[in-house]
């Protein structure tokens, strides 16, 4: 067995707070995370609730956790389904080789070279803003990420000789594909998504604060950092609280995907 | 000049008992001379190597002593190895691709070394690399300086890779299957270089190989390696004509018969 | 004997930066059922070219192959596939050649999807036991990773798979380079085995004079993708008609001369030794 590596643990430690947080969410939450009262407005941590009360009177740490129940549902969904496009693509683009690799990989790069906001508002403006707007916005940002990385691990896989010893049983680039190619490559694409869910996270902030992810008032990280704009000076907890939970969860994300990567890492075994 | 003396080497591992790669191994090498050191893979012949040029990884501990005209290699710092390191011992690796920078011409490298530890200036340390050329027999060696690792053969690659190892005139070369990647024609060149080299230079040289025929060709003496610990050792022609331990006949049996055949011959 | 396999004037170009590379130029040989053929060479002579043809892994630019009288690359791909269950493949790298995800049972079984009427249950799982068995294996290794065995296990792993649909022909691509020489000698006693229990047929690829020596009947030498000569074993290694099969031979390792002090003068342009003498025992 081999060491755990520090970033790993400390990864899913953030990993798993930012999850068990959405979780929790679902079935309690320190107060209604809707619920408005006057009288506690703009007060501090400790002065309403632990984490303090927003410009009208709601909970913080309430809507902080609502939120990453919004967050990760957002995140998750658009790196799956990127994911699978993009993992499928790759895979294919690998065993099809010649012209229909290049076109597939030629896609990809526009794809690529496409600002994801930019995306995201031409997809906006054609479905109107939402959760599902920003799910297709960021999980087609992720597909081309994904394409590359699958391609090249199995382009890697398909020159090792079990594939031939797999043609030589008669077997199609399908049938390869899913038996031999994906097994070898599934711990790359783990790893990698990891790391993508944690770009979700960042993405999907970033379309709420411009006012085009979950519609009020369903709580959102992006959405809260952007109503605490005009607050800044007054109420520094209302941008601090989403901002730290914003950075913890892609940080914890990040530092699970590059500890996975070590672990999985077979030059990382020493050579006896 | 060299002189190891029961060395003695354990892998820590990940939540398992640390492993003895080297169970106390000695053995002498005079300047001038030649030894083969001969077993399998794990027999820890590698690792012989890996200990006495200090390049052993990081979870791995030494014990005993390898000493080079009096100075015990394992007590010294790795600053201190690195001046060992190719000015009193040149190493030659099993893989002449993987050993070269793909990315560097091959008379670059070579006259890397010279530069940097011998502070000669470009155009001497080129020079230079042009006459190793020549001594490691480059055809054409003034064309060929300016060639990249993957323009040249298996063969001229290694050729490189022994002029790199020569390139700060060691006193012993370390050769750990120098040619096992190599076709039978190109190995013979090869080991030819090694042994032309040896008697040219009064270099000292290490051949480690798990083909006793290539360690027969160059070795006087010859360690016979098992998991680890030292199964004879002596002068090649006597551990091969007479083995001393059924191990050492099982090695010699395993070879072709044609060249079982021709030790026979050799005795007749 | 009918020939099992018939290689007919095959050539397979490439083309690299407007230069064509002829990896094989018109090779033509034949193996008869039962019998095994060395096909010989350094790297780059064409041999592994060769090999992946007579699989039909690739296709030549000219000529055909034909097994059992049938030339692979007229077949319909369904034909090819039923035609395949006839020929199979043992390689170089036993640590490239199992795939380190699968468990030894379904690695052994993968050819049975050659078959439409290929085992299933226990019934699949005692013929996998038996060919591991056939190996020298344990059954009992059915369950167990690839990176539980050694390398020379890992190579009967191969053969087992290999020979799991009963093919006539297997192909061997330097099958035996990788491993130690101790482990080399089991590997061929076991090819020699099945041979002779089974009458398979061997197309042996290597570029080793003395393994060609120790099991096959007939040998064909090979440079930059020509057949030189080619013959029985004991005439082409005995009185070798060519000056490249001559120098394939000097170069082989010998115990004839031991140490430096014994070495003759070398010389770039000769050959470094005489051609051993051999006496047989």
């Amino acid at each position: 067995m081999r060491r755990v590596p520090a970033t790993l643990w400390i990864g899913a430690a953030l990993s798993l707070l930012f999850v068990g947080a959405a979780l929790l969410s679902r079935v309690w939450t320190p107060a209604d995370p809707t619920g408005m009262n006057i009288a506690a407005r703009l007060k501090g941590p400790g002065e309403a609730g632990l984490l303090g009360a927003d410009q009208i009177g709601r909970d913080v740490l309430s809507i902080v956790m609502a939120g990453a129940w919004t967050s990760l549902g957002i995140a998750l969904t658009a790196t799956a389904i990127g994911g699978a496009v993009g993992t499928a693509t790759g895979m294919a683009a690998a065993a099809g080789r010649g012209g229909f690799e290049r076109a597939v990989m030629a896609a990809n790069g526009v794809l690529f070279a496409f600002p994801p906001i930019l995306s995201a508002i031409l997809l906006g403006a054609l479905l109107g803003p939402g959760a599902g707007t920003a799910i297709l916005a960021i999980g087609l940002f992720m597909v081309p990420v994904f394409a590359r990385i699958a391609r090249g691990a199995a382009l890697q896989v398909w020159s090792r000789d079990f594939i031939k010893a797999a043609r030589m049983a008669g077997k199609g680039p399908v049938r390869i594909s899913i038996e031999h190619v994906l097994p070898n490559i599934s711990a790359q694409i783990i790893v990698q998504f990891a790391i993508q869910t944690g770009l979700a996270i960042l993405a999907e902030a970033g379309l709420s604060f411009l006012g085009m992810g979950v519609a009020p008032p369903n709580p959102s990280w992006g959405r809260m950092l952007s109503e605490a704009q005009t607050y800044l000076s007054s109420a520094p907890h209302l941008v601090l609280a989403p901002g730290l939970a914003i950075a913890g969860a892609v940080l914890g994300l990040n530092l699970l995907g590059d500890g996975l990567r070590d672990l999985t890492d077979p030059r990382r075994g020493q050579a006896a | 000049m060299l002189a190891v003396e029961s060395l003695r080497v354990t892998f820590r591992r990940d939540r398992a008992p640390p492993v003895e790669v080297l169970r106390g191994v000695s053995l002498t090498l005079e300047r001038g001379a030649t030894l083969g050191i001969v077993g399998e893979s794990g027999s820890g012949k590698s690792v012989l190597a890996l200990s006495v040029i200090g390049l052993l990884p990081r979870n791995a501990r030494a014990e005993g002593r390898v000493l080079l005209d009096g100075t015990d290699l394992l007590t010294l710092s790795e600053r201190g190895m690195r001046d060992v390191r190719g000015r009193r011992i040149g190493m030659i690796f099993q893989e002449p691709m993987t050993a070269l920078n793909p990315a560097m011409r091959v008379g670059v490298q070579i006259a890397e070394g010279l530069r940097v530890r011998r502070g000669l200036s470009r155009g001497n340390a080129r020079t230079e690399a042009l006459r190793l050329l020549d001594r490691v027999q480059i055809p054409q060696a003034g064309r060929r300086i300016d060639s990249y690792p993957h323009e040249m053969s298996g063969g001229e690659r290694q050729r490189v890779g022994i002029a790199i190892a020569l390139a700060l005139e060691p006193d012993l070369l370390i050769a750990d299957e120098p040619t096992t990647a190599l076709d039978v024609t190109v190995q013979a060149g090869i080991l030819d270089i090694l042994g032309d080299l040896v008697a040219d230079l009064g270099l000292s040289l290490i051949l480690i190989s798990h083909d006793l025929g290539v360690i027969a060709r160059l070795a006087d003496r010859t360690l016979v390696m098992h998991r680890g610990a030292e199964i004879e050792q002596d002068a090649t022609e006597r551990v091969l004509r007479r083995p001393g331990h059924d191990y050492t006949r099982t090695l010699i049996d395993a070879m072709p018969r044609r060249a079982r055949a021709t030790l026979e011959a050799g005795r007749a | 004997m009918p020939d099992l396999l018939a290689v007919r004037n095959l050539s397979r170009h490439f083309t690299a930066g407007g230069h064509t590379i002829r990896a094989l130029d018109d090779v033509s040989l034949t193996l008869a059922p039962g019998r095994i053929l060395g096909v010989v060479g350094e790297s780059g002579s064409g041999k592994s070219t060769l090999a992946r043809i007579v699989m039909a892994l690739d296709r030549p630019t000219h000529g055909e192959v034909a097994i059992a009288g049938r030339n692979l690359f007229a077949l319909s791909l369904r034909d090819l596939r039923k035609a395949r269950r006839g020929f199979q493949m043992v390689f170089q790298d036993p640590y490239g050649s199992l795939d380190p995800r699968q468990r030894v049972g379904r690695i052994v079984a993968e050819p049975l999807h050659l078959l439409p009427d290929a085992p299933r249950g226990s019934e699949r799982r005692d013929l996998i036991r038996e060919a591991l068995r056939d190996v020298g294996l344990s059954p009992d290794d059915i369950d167990r990773y690839p990176h539980q065995f050694s390398g020379g296990q890992r190579q009967r792993i191969a053969i087992a798979r290999a020979i799991l649909t009963r093919p006539r022909l297997l192909v061997a691509d330097e099958a035996t380079s990788a491993l130690d020489l101790t482990v080399q000698k089991k590997i061929l006693e076991l090819i020699l085995k099945l041979r002779d229990d089974h009458g398979i047929a061997v197309l042996f690829i290597t570029h080793d004079i003395g393994v060609v020596d120790e099991i096959c009947d007939e040998v064909a030498v090979m440079q930059d993708g020509r057949l030189v000569e080619t013959g029985p074993v004991r005439q082409v290694l005995d009185a070798p008609a060519t000056a490249y099969t001559k120098r394939l031979i000097a170069a082989e390792p010998t115990l004839a001369v031991i140490g430096r002090g014994a070495r003759q003068p070398a010389s770039p342009d000769a050959p470094p030794h005489d051609p051993p003498h051999t006496v047989r025992p």
